[in-house]
């Protein structure tokens, strides 16, 4: 009964969707108020219906209905909750509806908070966000449905593959969808933009918000993906430049040029149409990604089950919206009234060049992970292209973009001073030349560059606290001053300082563990010692312990200082899971400050000896801690006073303020 | 500045660097692309020793030796052609005979592939698609392998 409501609610929801995608788009054209109006409506109902489709499926999984097919597919009743809950998202049918979850979430958002949009504006990206949401609704129906009932139900579940067991799952694909799916606002306002044929700099105003929403989800959807590979998959790597992870990595770049491009349409009016093609961008490689996942045209870790329909049912959503929304460019834009130019040393000079270094970055992770696509269409020759296409590409963009980072809030709108900023910034160059000197000096091995790297870590993260020690003139007023400056700046000057710190330690961890992580692995007898970096790590023996539906088989290891110090105990285990019976490497991490010891057990030898890899990751967690800095950063600049007011009607903004989202 | 060189600034500089992006690439691709082969495939187009590959295919039932210091030996097959593969270390969770395999690597003089890294899937069920392909190039395809890589729907 509950699936068939959820099944039956879906359908209502891709009525609902036809409804809204048309009449709103109706009525701006023939000046119609009480059509432009349903957009609203309609966009809450889709959402209210959606949502009890999720929560439909949702129920299913919780109690363990096995009479559905999609969970007796991937749960089992022996999971905890948390899994048999996160595990609605673990395989295709319930990821897509996770997808258009979110998507027709976000359309409600709009919604209710968009009240102080142009009623038009609104009624048309609420008729886009309608068409996307009721493309994905027929996919679901038609290829992925997932409330098929199973006529005769099994007593138990195949289980949820081992892989996925963790917290990870009940995290990273949700904020990743939040990410992905977020910049389908920034897109259908910029369709709404061009079926208008007008732009302004308030609608830099309205979309910034919902693109840095999205631009904060995706980074920690990015990173926290990250993490769990790190620790899932028993090789300590954090990043493999696999497809997908490139799949999430292209929307993160064009998002992230799309928030600095629409700080200069929001305040100088300038670049526009170039604004509104990143936001076609943005969730163009959203979808892109999408497909990249689902149609099973790569070789992934995350490639769930195959089906060649839902490939050509994707490519046609592809082709559609991307075609469409490119050639609706291509004819409209010519309409918008371009801005100004202006020096190229100035703030919005700066800004441009961010966004043509993070456009060409994407472009060439976007070649690297076609191409392969592309050969074997063309030629039938079977490639992979690795990390070192990657590094060779990718690092030598970044690098002027990281230098350049700095500089950009020092320099002023309309014409800047590049001597005044490369004097302020002084100060980062000099700790930037410390840092190399001290890398050369304390570290032995490692690639010749990597000191210059920590080099230009240090240079990206002196210098966003410098932009701040300068807006709060520190040291050259009195401390109270200072405070008091600090508390009247901008949230958004605090906003881009934290998250080009997060930048920083980002490429610190990066650089450092790539440079100076070590590596042993060797077959270990109980009793061995084994010394990396300066800990003794010594193997006591394998156990035996039971999980709720696995079985652990555990290595146990102490870890002392070189100088003799008891540190604790790790634990790696090789997990095996009955139902599919099949096994799993669960790592064992010591953090010592922002650096980790990794242990993970290998196959285990007779005689009680084990196979095990040993890791040592100086600096590691910067990685991570980096993304929470941007996260806060995002939410920061959100938090910005400039962003919750609305540009043309300052006397209803103070309402507007009081329910803005995501804060 | 005026504004018609200001504009061609803007289009100079994004112009060259993606010239710069292109030159890039180029040169990576010249370098690190790595081609998948099968067994098959390494004797039908003389790959020589040091080229680097992937090399994809069934791991041979008993052919699976394990050495001191976590060297292994084992043969990999596409049913028309073997050949001999070492690699030391950890082999993946998934690691079976009679079960899909790439290994990356070179082979050396003597003829054996010395591989670096080896991939196998993390779900059962699944073939690496290369694995598959070659598979039924070669006309060893089997339908249950069809219906474990489809999720068994």
């Amino acid at each position: 009964m509950i699936p068939e409501l959820g099944h039956y609610a879906l359908m209502l929801a891709l009525g609902l969707a036809l409804v809204q995608g048309t009449m709103p788009i109706v009525g701006t054209r023939s000046n119609d108020l009480a059509l432009m109006n349903m957009a609203a409506p309609a966009a809450l109902a889709q959402f209210a219906f959606v949502a009890l489709a999720f929560g439909a499926l949702a129920y299913s999984y919780v109690t363990s209905d096995f009479s559905v097919l999609n969970v007796y597919e991937n749960s089992n009743s022996h999971m905890p909750l948390i899994y048999r809950f996160a595990s609605v998202w673990g395989n295709h049918e319930g990821s897509m509806m996770l997808w258009v979850s979110i998507l027709t979430f976000f359309g409600a958002l709009v919604a209710l908070f968009g009240t102080n949009l142009p009623l038009a504006l609104k009624a048309n990206a609420l008729a886009v966000q309608a068409w996307i949401a009721a493309a994905f609704h027929l996919f679901i129906l038609i290829t992925s449905n997932p409330f098929l009932r199973i006529p005769q139900a099994p007593p138990e579940g195949q289980d949820l593959n081992p892989i996925l067991q963790d917290p990870g799952l009940a995290f990273h694909p949700p904020m990743l969808y939040l990410g992905y799916v977020g910049f389908s606002i920034a897109f259908s306002f910029a369709i709404a933009a061009l079926i208008e044929g007008r732009i302004d700099a308030a609608w830099a105003r309205f979309v910034r918000p919902w693109v840095l929403v999205a631009w904060m989800c995706l980074t920690v959807g990015i990173a926290g993906g990250s993490y769990w590979a790190y620790y899932e998959l028993g090789w300590g790597g954090f990043w493999f430049w696999d497809p997908v992870e490139n799949a999430s990595l292209m929307p993160w770049l064009a998002g992230t040029a799309l928030l600095h491009s629409a700080v200069v349409m929001e305040k100088r009016g300038a670049l526009k149409v170039w604004t509104i093609l990143l936001a076609i961008l943005a969730f163009s490689l959203s979808l892109i990604g999408t497909f990249l996942v689902r149609s099973g045209v790569l070789t992934s870790v995350h490639a769930f089950a195959t089906d060649p329909a839902r490939g050509v049912f994707i490519l046609a959503i592809l082709i559609v919206f991307i075609g469409g929304a490119l050639a609706l460019y291509a004819w409209r834009a010519p309409l918008l009234k371009q801005g100004g130019l202006f020096a190229p040393i100035s703030r919005e000079g700066a800004l441009v060049f961010n966004n043509l270094f993070l456009t060409t970055a994407c472009a060439t992770v976007l070649v690297g992970t076609l191409y392969p696509l592309a050969l074997q269409a063309l030629t039938g020759d079977k490639i992979s292209v690795g990390p070192p296409f990657f590094d060779a590409t990718f690092g030598p963009l970044f690098i002027p973009l990281m230098l350049a980072m700095p500089f950009g809030p020092l320099l002023g709108w309309k014409r800047g001073d590049i001597f005044g900023a490369a004097q302020r910034l002084l100060v980062a160059a000099m700790l930037a030349g410390l840092g190399i000197a001290a890398a050369f000096a304390l570290e032995h091995g490692g690639p010749v560059l990597a000191p210059f790297g920590v080099g230009v870590a240090i240079f990206v993260m002196v210098g966003a606290v410098i932009d701040i020690a300068e807006r709060t003139l520190i040291m050259r007023v009195p401390f109270r001053a200072t405070l008091q400056r600090a508390r009247g700046l901008p949230r958004s000057a605090w906003g881009t300082a934290f998250a080009h710190f997060g930048i920083g330690m980002t490429l610190l961890g990066i650089v450092s563990v790539t440079a100076w992580g070590t590596e042993r692995i060797v077959e270990v007898k109980p009793g061995d010692t084994l010394e990396v970096s300066h800990y003794r790590v010594s193997f006591i023996g394998l156990f035996d312990r039971p999980g709720p539906n696995y079985h652990d088989l555990v290595g146990r290891f102490s870890i002392h200082r070189a100088s003799g110090e008891y540190l604790g105990n790790m634990e790696p285990s090789r997990r095996t899971f009955a139902a599919r019976n099949e096994a799993t490497t669960e790592a064992a991490l010591m953090t010592r400050g922002f650096s980790q010891l990794y242990l993970s057990l290998g196959d285990p030898g007779k005689d009680g000896s084990a196979a095990v890899r040993l890791y040592y990751k100086p600096l590691v967690l910067m990685i991570w801690l980096g993304a929470a800095f941007m996260f806060v950063g995002g939410g920061l600049s959100l938090s910005d006073r400039r962003l919750r007011v609305g540009a043309p009607r300052p006397a209803k903004g103070k309402l507007a303020a009081a329910v803005q989202p995501a804060e | 500045m005026t504004r018609k060189q200001r504009r061609l600034l803007l289009i100079g500089s994004g112009l060259g660097v993606l010239a710069i992006a292109v030159a890039l690439m180029l040169n990576a691709f010249r370098d690190s692309i790595v081609f998948f082969n099968s067994p098959s495939d390494v004797v039908a187009r003389h790959v020589g020793p040091g080229t680097r590959i992937r090399l994809g295919g069934l791991v041979k039932d008993g052919s699976l030796v394990r050495g001191n210091n976590l060297v292994v030996r084992f043969e990999v097959t596409d049913g028309k052609a073997e050949l001999p593969v070492t690699y030391q270390g950890v082999l993946p969770d998934l690691f079976r005979e009679g079960q899909g395999v790439v290994a990356e690597g070179a082979l050396n003089s003597s003829g054996v592939f010395a591989a670096d890294t080896i991939l196998a899937k993390h779900d059962e069920t699944y073939m690496p698609k290369e694995v598959a392909d070659a598979l039924k190039k070669s006309g060893h395809w089997k339908d249950d392998y069809a219906k474990q890589a489809s999720g068994g729907k």
